[in-house]
């Protein structure tokens, strides 16, 4: 033999020493876990687990990969690619005998072997896979496992992970035969803001027939003390959550309603196109997506950045020359406007339908809006509704400073408040009106926009939205920004609290009719112009 | 014919009343025997599809002078009136559901949706609509209730112009999404449909047909004479003074929440009965009559036939149904732009409508 056949040989035979040294688990167990009865079987991987070898892994991830054999109801072996090696020895089998049968994981011993493999990982030096491996272990661990949490426990630093650990061990100690045990368990139990916990307390309280779950019914008072913490801490969550989408809803209202109370708030012009205008800023969106997909692959998680100023653009254009075309004909005369306006969305919509069919399209989030920020266990808070908040936000500043601290938007207020005087003064009052409507317009592209992040983009997008915009700007008052700001998140945060208490239809109904009985006794909306405007 | 003629005269002259009976003529002689006893394939022959458009389209033209009275003739305009509409076909659904009797597919006393919905009984507000005079009561009173409650809040708050429109709208917008809901109990999504007979009549046959056509012609032409004998009275003249000046109006001492009121609330019920007719003729009512769309649409055939005219409204009302049956069937993906091109051009370049070009050739808009 040359020395060129003789060292991977020498190498192998090292390798098998070094890991029959390392890896040797106790036959009688690793037999049973693979060839025994289901009992026997769980408390077999228990065990396993248990001794904390790190062959045992190996040998987990060969019964889960359906690569474990038995040879004749004693020798386990694991056989890959017709290689077989003894699973208990790990000594290599060849040839391999004859009368294999493939060892039977059914689900129970795959859910036990999956537990126990994350179990394996709470060892790991990483502080992910630790914090991986006992979220795991949190939708189910036996008490086989209970030996090698504690050993995790006592060697663990982090305070989370330490924290949902105890948890873990306070769930399993419930099940023991120790009322002891079972007394500190649930008043460790008290402090867990996890659902499954109240499943778990739940458990105990519950009644069989005449006797409970639980004997002793000094545990049991104390269950019922550490559920009421429990529930009171996730309700917390509950709430928040509703909050949020509150929040989420009354920013997208207001970015539906922002560039109405421009066109209708200060201008007057009641835009029944307003909702085609704002889908035409999601379609913008959505071909903005394309074209970055087609041609620059590489930089698509940023075609945001390009589609948010083209749905503007979009948007505007298609409203100023709305405006010059149609609307400024009939200013002073707002129901042939209404009417006006609801031809031209119907055109709108048509067009939609016809350029790019009346199926809708996907429109993807990029990857940094994809995911969520965990505030709580049960609360996760999507990233793209707070990016569309953030929107909402810097949208409306945006609109503020437009009107408020520049030139176009002193001339809009001049014109809105005195048409003639500002006509007299030089104000070139045609042109302001068709920047003026274009800027509104302006922001229903970027409301399309941020919708297209968030829910469907078809024809009828903007559908859903005009009754939705005009309630908000009814409420909140004619030419007041203010007014749509508190309008939009209140109606958002009263559509949520309603929906989780009476269903999503009822909650939408009640809205209405609280808007129609509220503009009985406020005509002029929360925020009421005073003095002579408000006569006009 | 001054404005204070009375009698017969003052709802039309000599070639009015000539040209009414004509159409009368047409419509209860011609019509059936076109349909009932000339031979099918003869040129005389008119189908039972055009006597059925046409019937909707009259259900239609009905509409449409009730959306006169209260919008060119009072200057309100309603988003409601599809609702009004749907509300008195519901009504008559209802009546027409009971008479199905076991005929269903469940062959149960209740109408399918219920048994879908596993229900044992009749909601309360269904009971005694298996008689047909309470039905009838229904489709006038419901689309008048509903209409005077919400009118009397709203006309007293002095809630008026673009600020109306935009809250029946809303009004409608709610409504239709309660009847979408199954838990309503008026059928949901699908609502009420597959009819079997009407007053112990089959309802699909020539003959019921026939007299529902004429039956919803008489109404439309009783309709036509009652608008036409208010907008002719002294109620009329103070309607279209609130149109013109309401602040003038109730400076001279009339209360105009009064005439709205009124005048709201018998359109609606004139939609109601048009609902009621309409539903026995198509055989179907569902929630998406009451779409918001439909009813900005009922605006558009009175503005396009020509507002603060009745015969203006049925016109309008009878050209843009049948452009629409002709053009949905020959170009579906035109329609949209077609009836969109409606609205905007109307609105521009017509100010009077159809009318007012036979009428006031070369008169300057007002």
């Amino acid at each position: 033999m040359s020395p060129k056949t003789i060292a991977p040989v020498l190498a192998l035979a090292l390798l098998l020493l070094w890991a029959r040294l390392a890896c040797a688990l106790p036959a009688e167990l690793v037999l049973a876990v693979a060839a025994g009865q289901s009992d026997e079987q769980v408390a077999a991987v228990g065990k396993l687990v248990a001794s904390g070898d790190a062959g045992v892994e190996v040998f987990f991830q060969a019964l889960l990969d359906g690569n474990v054999q038995v040879a004749g109801g004693k020798r386990v072996l694991v056989v890959k690619d017709e290689q077989g090696v003894d699973a208990a020895t790990n000594e290599k089998v060849a040839p391999l005998p004859d009368g294999l049968e493939d060892a039977v994981v059914n689900n129970r011993l795959r859910g036990a072997l999956e537990a126990a493999m994350g179990a394996l990982k709470l060892t790991s030096p990483d502080r992910a896979a630790r914090l991986a491996a006992v979220k795991a272990l949190e939708d189910g661990a036996g008490e086989e496992m209970l030996p090698l949490i504690g050993k995790a426990l006592a060697a663990e630093a982090d305070p989370q992970i330490k924290r949902l650990l105890s948890l873990v061990q306070a769930g399993v100690q419930l099940k023991s035969a120790d009322p002891a045990v079972r007394m500190a368990a649930v008043k460790a139990l008290a402090s867990s803001d996890n659902s499954n916990t109240k499943t778990l307390l739940l458990g105990v309280l519950e009644k069989k027939g005449d006797s409970f779950a639980e004997p002793d019914a000094a545990i049991r008072a104390e269950a019922q003390d550490s559920l009421k913490a429990v529930q009171s801490r996730l309700s917390v969550g509950e709430r928040i959550s509703q909050v949020f989408t509150g929040i989420s809803l009354g920013s997208i209202l207001m970015l539906a309603a922002l560039g109405l109370a421009i066109t209708y708030g200060l201008m007057g012009v009641i835009n029944m196109a307003h909702g085609e205008l704002i889908m035409v800023g999601a379609y913008s969106a959505y071909v903005v997506q394309n074209l970055f997909r087609a041609r620059l692959p590489g930089l698509f998680d940023w075609y945001l950045a390009a589609a948010v100023p083209t749905a503007f653009f979009a948007s505007a254009l298609v409203g100023m020359a709305l405006e010059r075309s149609v609307i400024r004909f009939l200013y002073g005369r707002p129901l042939e406007t209404l009417l006006a306006t609801w031809g031209i969305s119907l055109i709108l919509m048509q067009s939609v339908r016809s350029i790019f069919g009346a199926q809708n399209v996907q429109v993807e989030n990029p990857v940094w809006m994809s995911g969520g920020v965990e505030v709580l266990t049960n609360v996760v808070l999507p990233w793209n509704r707070l990016i569309i908040v953030g929107f909402a936000l810097a949208v409306l500043l945006l609109m503020w400073f437009l009107l408020a601290r520049t030139r176009l938007g002193l001339f809009v207020r001049a014109v809105t408040q005195n048409r003639g005087m500002a006509s007299c003064v030089g104000v070139p009052t045609a042109r302001v009106d068709t920047l003026a409507f274009g800027l509104g317009s302006g922001i229903a592209g970027l409301a399309g926009c941020a919708l297209s992040q968030i829910g469907n983009v078809g024809p009828d997008l903007g559908q859903t939205y005009i009754v939705d915009s005009f309630m908000v700007v009814v409420l909140g008052g004619v030419g007041q920004l203010a007014g749509t700001v508190y309008a939009a998140l209140g109606l958002g945060m009263a559509n949520k609290f309603l929906e989780a208490w009476s269903g999503a239809v009822l909650a939408k109904i009640a809205i209405l009719a609280f808007i129609i009985i509220f503009i009985q006794k406020r005509p002029q909306g929360m925020f009421a112009v005073k003095g002579r405007m408000a006569d006009s | 014919m001054g404005p204070f003629a009375t009698g017969i005269t003052r709802l039309y002259g000599r070639k009015g009343w000539i040209a009414l009976a004509v159409c009368a003529a047409i419509l209860f002689v011609l019509f059936p025997l076109a349909n009932l006893v000339a031979p099918k394939g003869s040129p005389l022959y008119i189908s039972d599809y055009t006597v059925a458009l046409i019937g909707k389209i009259m259900c239609y033209a009905i509409v449409a002078v009730a959306m006169d009275l209260i919008w060119g003739y009072t200057g309100i305009l309603s988003l409601g009136h599809g609702l009004f509409f749907a509300l008195g076909g519901y009504m008559m659904g209802m009546h027409l559901m009971r008479m199905i009797g076991r005929q269903g597919q469940y062959q149960s006393d209740l109408p399918d949706f219920m048994v879908f919905l596993n229900w044992k009984a009749y909601p309360w507000y269904w009971s005694f609509t298996e008689h047909f005079w309470y039905s009838a009561l229904l489709v006038v009173l419901v689309p008048g209730a509903l209409a005077f409650v919400f009118g009397f809040f709203a006309f007293r708050s002095r809630i008026k112009g673009v600020y109306f429109s935009i809250i029946t709208q809303a009004l409608t917008f709610a409504f239709m999404l309660l009847f979408f809901r199954n838990d309503t109990g008026f059928g949901g999504n699908n609502g009420f449909t597959d009819f079997k007979r009407i007053l112990g009549y089959p309802i699909a046959t020539s003959e019921t047909r026939m007299a529902l056509f004429t039956l919803t012609a008489a109404m439309l032409i009783v309709t036509l004479l009652f608008a036409r004998y208010i907008v002719t009275s002294k109620l009329g003249r103070v309607l279209t003074a609130i149109r013109d000046a309401e602040s003038r109006v109730m400076f001279s001492g009339y209360n105009p929440v009064h005439y709205k009121l009124f005048i709201w609330t018998v359109s609606a019920v004139i939609c109601g009965i048009a609902g009621a007719l309409y539903v026995p003729q198509v055989g179907i009512i569902n929630p998406s009559e009451m779409s918001p769309a439909n009813s900005i649409e009922i605006a558009i055939w009175v503005a396009l036939g020509g507002r603060g005219s009745l015969v203006g409204a049925i016109i309008g009302a009878g050209l843009v149904n049948g452009a629409k049956s002709v053009l949905t069937v020959a170009f579906p993906e035109y329609w949209l732009f077609f009836l969109g091109l409606i609205f905007i051009l109307v609105t521009l370049f017509l100010p009077r409508g159809v009318i007012g070009l036979l009428k006031f050739p070369r008169r300057r808009r007002a």
